[in-house]
């Protein structure tokens, strides 16, 4: 059983949003898809100013099984990405929702309303369904 | 029988078990219309006394001739340990190691020739090998695309002096994934890429330029100049490399001011045996920051669950088995076995070996011109330093000459009429460590009849 | 087994050297033409060793592996099947070794000869009518097939058709190499029985459809048992059909690609034609086309006139997708593989596809009576099988990866493990036709022991191997903290 915390946001392809109140959101990947993947060795992170739109692969996470693309939940202009991921990258392991955020995005004007961002319990019921 | 060990009594007791009458039975799930009548065009059986005379026999036939044939590939004297150890079954006959515990001694001798390959680049990190160096140089474009991020233009400038199977091979290999290849022109007395074909780029996007050396000519290029301009306009430096050179040259780490970003080449002269073109192995050297892009297998040191040291194949998730669609490369084999052969060849020959063997080769080259240019109608064509190989112009087409030589044992060079038309009568010739001033003199001596018969006919 | 083996840099003393094997040396006024700023400052870090501590240490690091020569090696879609000595002996006969790749034609017509007869074989072999030999690995094989369907279709005027389909239980070179000819990759289901989904593929073909890759047998062990309706929906939409030729050897002499409607095959000579796996290689990835794809083949071919061979290259194929090889491909490898095929002649071929069979299938249902899940029990084995452990991992917690390393104790090579993707905990077995049936006994005692020692002592499986020279390494660590090449003062 992984963890799923309720006041986040999140998408069918693991990853999850939450809102910072100054108009950004933090983004990282799940519990789930960190325990999928196994202990990290390498993150890739995007470039502060990038723009990206939503679905856009934009961060790379690599374990020693498997090296999956990650994808913006929304569009928007990546205000930063987690500089302590180069050097720890186990800490999305350890702390997926925490200190393993993976980047920091400020969306584009109505983006967020569009996006079909799921809620912790719709998330659920995706992982029950993926047997995860 | 097919190295099949079966007795009639094994294959009763198969079937019995299996619970079937005939081999037969076992292919009823093949639509019989699929089945194979007849292998007409397939021989009947030769056992290994039919089979070794008939190869002793062919082999016998083609001979062996005086060469002084480079182009890419280059006779190098080889220590007989050193294919004595490669043909051994341990190393013959093993697969690739993805069983680290059962394959210690090839991750080990892979880890040996990354370390080795990275020293003779100055270079920080190598892969343990390719299929060749024309195959090394279109995965290095690939890579340089991939990993230069202030370029979208996916345009490669390529030097004419780079080797035209080479150019070929990137072509061939790497425009279905959108790169394009631009030519630049050389100097048509010094055969280098000079500053001034560079100049018609100094604004646009371009994403990597590649440098031979030596070049395809056997000229050393301004390898200094051409990196620093590069960096300069944000374009990554590919270097294309002879590896018994780097002996003696400065090697791609050391170009210009910050060196080369990817280097690669033909490993073939590293203890690799002509054998009518392959198998050879490319190699592939990178700044660490680079070392998630470049493709191939990449061996590791680590720890086991006892602390010892031991070897592994690391980074794995970038490549095919793992990352399918998005891989850096579809390549999955390697040339292990050649690397194995290289890796001994190095600690054979070791830092004063190699540079011996790469002065040898330079001051063979160096008498053969002299001795050749001394035959009238026979001049150098390009002025500049080279090394191990040099560009002739002769008074007649080079065909025929090549074919009088052939004709008295002596394999003279290429012929560069097909390849570079512009230069005329051009011959590209190459002599080695193998070669003694008794060989040079005899072709001297043989080039100068053939060049009086065929101006007579 | 040595236990372990020093790094060759920790044997180096200054001044070390094998010194019979050096040139004489140079005087400096040879090397006088070279610019200062174009030469090396320092000679090379090279190990300074004389001969017999570099052979003793490179014979000592042979014995740390496996390989065929010493251990049963049962890796599935490998075809580790034994390599005959006569292949190397006579492929590196002095003349083949000293010819240099654009040394003149008359003087390579044994070679030419060699070349041109194995090219008429492997036509023979799979039902084609063109064989192009320079693609130096199935891998290159794979991306000149793709790369001709291509160019058929842009030389047609067709130039939608940029989808490569797959099976979902493809083999990870497939998909990559779609993506490096340009094109899109879309996957197909496999049914429970591991055939491909007809319907599915009926609904993914249409006029964006390039091509189909497979495998057949497919990479689940099983033959495609409708593979000449699959041939007919993706030529109807006007597809071609790419063979994957890693499961040759199960159908070899049997079943030719060519007669299941293939228009383009890569053949692995490494696995099939028994040329040597050498750690990772060399291999070559031979193609053969039908009458459609002629003039796309790679370069260069062998021609025959008469009496007389040669090569043909652009000129002669002016569609040809061009040249992938600097030279002529892995030519050692091709001799090798010419030898075999000559030593097996045309009963040998039919023979390698029958035991090849019967090896597995006796294998599958030994493992089966001892109590091992197949994959596809209601299926025939090709000349591989799937074994599912996720009983074993769900009630024992012991996991393939487990029983593979375990089985290394026992003194054999695990087979291929994780591979297909789709099925959990599997364990790919493909035994080839030069083993006996008491080593495939063997195999089966071991696999038996081992599930024993999963019930009773857990720990022993899943902390194996405890017998070879190093226990089971941290990849995890090796990727995190990259050593990749050896430092005088480095520590792990």
């Amino acid at each position: 059983m992984s963890n799923v915390p309720a006041d986040l946001r999140y998408t069918k392809s693991h990853e999850w949003v939450r809102a910072l109140g100054d108009g950004t959101v933090e983004i990282g990947i799940t519990d789930h898809a960190q325990h999928e993947l196994g202990d990290l060795v390498f993150v890739e992170v995007p470039e502060a100013g990038r723009t990206v739109k939503a679905d856009e692969p934009c961060a790379v996470v690599e374990s020693v099984k498997a090296a999956s693309d990650v994808y913006a939940p929304i569009a928007g202009e990546i205000t930063a990405g987690n500089p302590k991921l180069a050097a720890e990258p186990e800490m999305v392991n350890a702390d997926p929702y925490g200190e393993g955020w993976l980047m920091r995005l400020k969306p584009s004007p109505g983006a967020l309303a569009a996006a079909a961002l799921l809620s912790a319990t719709e998330y659920q019921k995706v992982l029950d369904a993926e047997g995860g | 029988m097919a190295f099949i060990p079966h007795t009639e009594a094994d294959v009763a007791a198969m079937l019995a078990a299996i619970g079937v009458a005939r081999i037969e039975e076992l292919f009823d799930e093949v639509p019989a219309e699929l089945r194979v009548k007849s292998l007409a065009g397939v021989p009947e059986a030769l056992n290994e006394m039919e089979i070794g005379r008939l190869m002793s026999e062919r082999a016998h036939s083609d001979g062996i001739a005086l060469s002084f044939l480079g182009a890419g590939a280059y006779e190098h004297h080889i220590p007989a340990a050193v294919w004595a150890i490669t043909t051994r079954g341990e190393f013959y006959s093993a697969y690739t190691p993805y069983q680290a515990e059962a394959s210690q001694g090839t991750l080990q001798l892979t880890y040996e020739f990354q370390s080795m390959m990275a020293r003779l680049t100055g270079m920080a990190v190598a892969n343990a090998s390719m299929y060749d160096g024309a195959s090394a140089t279109a995965e290095a474009a690939l890579m340089a695309v991939r990993a230069n991020r202030k370029s979208r233009s996916a345009r490669i400038l390529v030097p004419l002096t780079l080797h035209p199977h080479y150019r070929r091979v990137a072509s061939a290999t790497a425009a279905n994934q959108g790169l394009k290849f631009e030519e630049l022109p050389y100097g048509a007395q010094e055969g280098i890429t000079l500053p001034d074909a560079l100049a018609r780029y100094e604004t646009e996007d371009i994403t990597a330029l590649i440098v031979p050396q030596p070049n395809f000519f056997g000229r050393l290029e301004d390898v200094d100049a051409l990196t620093d301009w590069a960096h300069a306009h944000g374009i990554l430096v590919i270097a294309v490399v002879n590896p018994t050179a780097l002996a003696l040259l400065k090697p791609p780490g050391e170009w210009g001011a910050r060196g080369a970003d990817i280097a690669v080449g033909e490993g073939q002269p590293l203890g690799v045996p002509l054998s009518s073109g392959g198998p050879y192995f490319g190699f592939m050297t990178t700044r660490m920051e680079y070392v998630r892009q470049m493709p191939g297998r990449i061996v590791g040191r680590t720890l086991d669950a006892a602390g010892k040291e031991g070897f592994t194949l690391t980074l794995q998730a970038r490549e095919q088995h793992i990352r399918r669609a998005k891989a850096t490369s579809n390549i999955c084999t390697n040339q292990g076995l050649l690397m194995t052969a290289a890796t001994i060849y190095l600690s054979l020959l070791g830092p004063q070996g190699l540079t011996r063997t790469a002065a040898a080769a330079h001051a063979r080259t160096r008498e053969l011109v002299t001795a050749l240019t001394r035959v009238p109608g026979v001049r150098p064509a390009f002025t500049g330093p080279c090394f191990h190989e040099a560009v002739l112009q002769l008074d007649r087409p080079a065909a025929p000459v090549l074919r009088a030589l052939a004709g008295r044992g002596i394999i003279g060079g290429l012929d560069l009429a097909g390849y570079y038309p512009e230069l005329g009568n051009a011959l590209l010739v190459c002599a080695t460590e193998t070669k003694t001033s008794a060989d040079i003199e005899r072709y001297r001596a043989a080039l100068s009849e053939a060049l009086q018969s065929v101006r007579a006919a | 087994m040595p236990v372990s083996e020093k790094v060759v840099f920790e044997y180096s003393r200054p001044g070390r050297g094998a010194r019979d094997q050096w040139p004489q040396e140079t005087p400096a006024a040879a090397l006088s033409d070279l610019p200062a700023k174009l030469r090396r400052a320092r000679a090379p870090e090279l190990p300074e060793i004389g001969e017999l501590e570099a052979v003793r240490h490179f014979t000592r690091l042979s014995q740390l592996n496996f390989s065929i020569d010493t251990h049963f090696y049962p890796l599935g879609s490998c075809t580790m099947k034994y390599n005959p000595k006569a292949c190397n002996q006579y492929a590196m006969l002095p003349e083949f070794l000293a010819r240099h790749p654009l040394a003149p034609e008359s003087h390579g017509q044994g070679l030419l000869a060699c070349l041109y007869e194995l090219q008429e074989m492997l036509k023979a072999v799979s039902g084609m009518e063109g064989v192009a030999l320079s693609p130096m690995a199935g891998a290159q094989g794979e991306f000149a097939g793709v790369a001709m369907i291509r160019a058929y279709h842009r030389a047609r005027g067709d130039l939608k058709r940029n989808e490569i389909i797959v099976p979902e239980a493809a083999h990870g070179t497939n998909p990559a190499t779609a993506t490096m000819c340009g094109c899109v990759v879309r996957e197909v289901p496999v049914g429970r029985e591991g055939d491909v989904d007809i319907d599915a593929l009926s609904r993914a073909v249409g006029p964006q459809t390039a091509g189909i890759m497979l495998t057949n047998p497919s990479t689940l062990g099983v033959f495609e048992r409708r593979i000449v309706e699959v041939a007919r929906v993706v030529h109807d939409a006007g597809g071609l059909l790419y063979y994957d030729g890693a499961n040759l050897n199960a159908i070899l002499g049997m079943v030719r690609p060519g007669d299941m409607g293939f228009d383009v095959i890569h053949m692995n000579l490494h696995k099939t034609f028994s040329t040597p796996h050498g750690g990772g290689g060399p291999g070559a990835g031979a193609v053969g086309v039908g009458a459609r794809l002629l003039p796309f083949l790679p370069i260069p071919v062998v021609g025959r006139e008469g009496e007389r061979y040669h090569w043909l290259t652009e000129a002669d194929l002016p569609q040809s997708i061009g040249r992938l090889s600097a030279f002529m491909g892995n030519t050692g490898v091709l001799l090798r593989a010419y030898i075999y095929m000559r030593m097996l002649g045309r009963e040998g071929m039919r023979q390698v596809g029958e035991y090849a069979t019967l090896n597995a299938n006796y294998l599958l249902k030994r493992l089966q009576d001892a109590g091992f899940d197949a994959a596809y029990p209601q299926r025939r084995a090709s000349h591989e099988f799937i074994v599912t452990l996720k009983r074993q991992a769900r009630d024992l917690n012991v996991t393939a990866m487990d029983f593979a390393k375990r089985l290394l104790d026992y003194g054999f090579h695990a087979p291929t493990t994780y591979f297909p993707l789709i099925v959990p905990e599997c364990l790919l077995i493909e035994p080839t036709e030069t083993e006996t049936r008491d080593t495939l006994d063997a195999f089966v005692t071991a696999m038996t022991q081992i599930e024993k020692e999963a019930e009773r002592e857990p720990a022993r499986v899943t902390s194996a191997p405890h017998t070879m020279p190093v226990r089971r390494l941290d990849d995890v660590r090796a990727a995190r903290q990259l050593d990749l090449t050896w430092k005088p003062t480095a520590q792990p």
